[in-house]
């Protein structure tokens, strides 16, 4: 497992609102290739900071410090422009945020839009067919493209979140807590769908669910008070803890 | 005993809600009795020829008091003059007034943009004479005479905040996830605002820009000052020009004219009124 390169890197990655406190601490840790990480943790513990650092969202809030280094193929990201990053690292939120006053078919292709790349019809009618249909959306919306995004129900309009992210072909896909605002039901769709999607992108996901990235993810994080306490192979992290924190946080003793 | 109270309870709720549609009900009193009084007085003013027609000459109400006919004429001057400077004032006020609520929005904690934001707040504060006595000074003046354009001018200055502040307020409501999912998928910031967060925010600006608009529509003390009046259908903007509430105060002080206030008042009031329910409908819609 050594010899396979990293896509992403993290190293010493610190996150600071303030001057005095860090929300995330010296957090090293390398991502592998068509991999699912997940980052679990209690509320608080820096999870998503560490997350939103990858496509440099910190950098719209001035207060906001990163420092150490995140490689991106080897490439530092934080000396690098945001648009081109966030080209490359796509992020699904926790809130289904489709584009309000966008139909289905122009909210796969805002990301064209918003970057003022001009596809021809044929690239734009391809782009939407292959991305809702690797988001398993395209048989439920084929007939109501034109309509909202709004429109459809929050698991689909996550999905269509994804089928968007996904349109800008990313390296890596940055997923915070996409399934907490959603049903049972949207929340195993979205699962069964990332599973697939590892083929294509390398997913870093947020979970608060323990289950979540048991069943889906092949590496685990734990962090706790901005430390990352513990990174491993999820099974191994599941099954044989090596910290007392994880112990405590898997067994519901903490979080 | 528990039944008591309960009863007493449900007693008290009943009188407060009786307090509440009470004085909801007197708060609406003045209102009907405005469009009731204007409608009665008005309706019957209105003609075809009440819109097509302008002010009628000294010589014309004469004739027609000898005749014992009703005063002819009408007020399509100042219709044809409040539509010009409002057409000009809203042209700038909306790109100006967007722009800078955008900025506003975007830069909130930017000390420059909070002292923006107070004199926005000073200048939709500040007495409409006053407007109009300072744009005699900068427009009227050096322009040597009256005209539409200053008068658009001082009706602009007096839209700007309206404006300002409805785009500012409708943009800082947007969920912040809008713009951040925007800027996640590569968007620069100028994009994002205008094919994201402008358009998810149309419905807010555009009414404020209605709202703005009735309420400059009624404006008449800046316009003695800056469009004088005209008592003929004019288009050019660098000569005096009427507008419909300058007219209502012209008819007040013209005793043969007296008869053509109330359809003034009427047009002017069903104007604003169709603006408002414009507004309020279009801004229902949007956020469906």
């Amino acid at each position: 497992m050594e010899s396979v390169k990293p896509i992403l890197e993290f190293k010493k990655t610190c996150v600071s609102y303030t001057k005095q406190t860090m929300a995330v601490k010296y957090v090293s840790a390398a991502i592998e290739r068509n991999t699912i990480t997940a980052i679990m943790g209690p509320s608080g513990c820096g999870k998503s900071t560490l997350l939103r650092a990858v496509n440099l969202m910190h950098n719209l809030y001035p207060n906001i410090r990163v420092d150490g280094e995140i490689l991106l193929n080897n490439e530092n990201i934080l000396s690098m422009e945001p648009i081109d990053v966030r080209r490359r690292v796509g992020m699904v939120f926790q809130r289904p945020a489709p584009f309000p006053t966008m139909s289905i078919y122009d909210n796969v292709l805002s990301g064209y839009t918003l970057n003022g790349i001009r596809l021809s019809r044929n690239q734009k009618e391809e782009t939407v067919e292959h991305c809702l249909q690797s988001v398993a959306l395209w048989d439920e919306v084929k007939d109501v493209l034109n309509k909202k995004g709004t429109f459809l129900s929050g698991g689909q309009q996550q999905r269509l979140c994804i089928a968007r992210a996904l349109a800008m072909k990313p390296d890596v896909l940055l997923m915070d807590e996409p399934t907490s605002a959603l049903d049972p039901i949207a929340t195993a769709h979205i699962e069964e769908l990332m599973q697939d999607l590892q083929k294509e992108v390398t997913i870093l996901i947020v979970t608060h669910n323990m289950g979540q990235a048991m069943r889906i993810s092949s590496k685990s994080m734990f962090m706790y008070l901005g430390e990352l306490v513990e990174y491993g192979n999820t099974k191994d992290l599941f099954s044989n803890p090596k910290d007392e924190r994880t112990k405590a946080y898997l067994t519901g003793k903490m979080g | 005993m528990d039944k008591l109270k309960i009863r007493n309870r449900l007693a008290k709720d009943k009188a407060l809600l009786w307090t509440v549609c009470l004085l909801a009900t007197l708060t609406a009193v003045p209102l009907f009795a405005i469009l009731g009084e204007v409608f009665i007085r008005g309706y019957n003013q209105l003609s075809w020829s009440f819109f097509t027609e302008p002010t009628p000459t000294a010589y014309r109400v004469m004739k027609a008091i000898e005749a014992g006919t009703p005063i002819p004429g009408g007020i399509a001057n100042g219709i044809i003059g409040t539509m010009l400077m409002l057409g000009m004032a809203v042209i700038f006020a909306i790109p100006i007034g967007i722009l800078c609520g955008v900025f506003l929005a975007e830069n909130a904690k930017n000390r420059y943009a909070q002292i923006v934001s107070y004199l926005t707040d000073l200048l939709q504060g500040t007495p409409s004479v006053i407007i109009g006595i300072v744009t005699y000074i900068w427009v009227v003046v050096p322009m040597k005479g009256y005209s539409a354009i200053a008068g658009s001018i001082a009706l602009f200055i007096m839209m700007l905040p309206l404006i300002i502040r409805s785009t500012e307020e409708t943009l800082k409501i947007l969920p912040s996830s809008l713009k951040e999912a925007g800027l996640a998928l590569g968007g620069n910031r100028a994009r994002v605002m205008l094919k994201v967060q402008i358009p998810a925010a149309f419905g807010g600006i555009f009414t404020g820009v209605l709202l703005a608009i009735s309420r400059v529509i009624g404006e008449t003390a800046p316009l003695m000052f800056t469009a004088l009046g005209c008592s003929f259908v004019r288009f050019s903007i660098d000569k005096p020009i009427s507008a419909v509430p300058l007219l209502i105060w012209e008819f007040f002080n013209d005793p043969y004219l007296q008869e053509l206030i109330w359809g003034a008042s009427l047009f002017l009031l069903l104007f604003v009124l169709i603006l408002n329910l414009t507004a309020k409908y279009l801004a229902k819609k949007w956020n469906q």
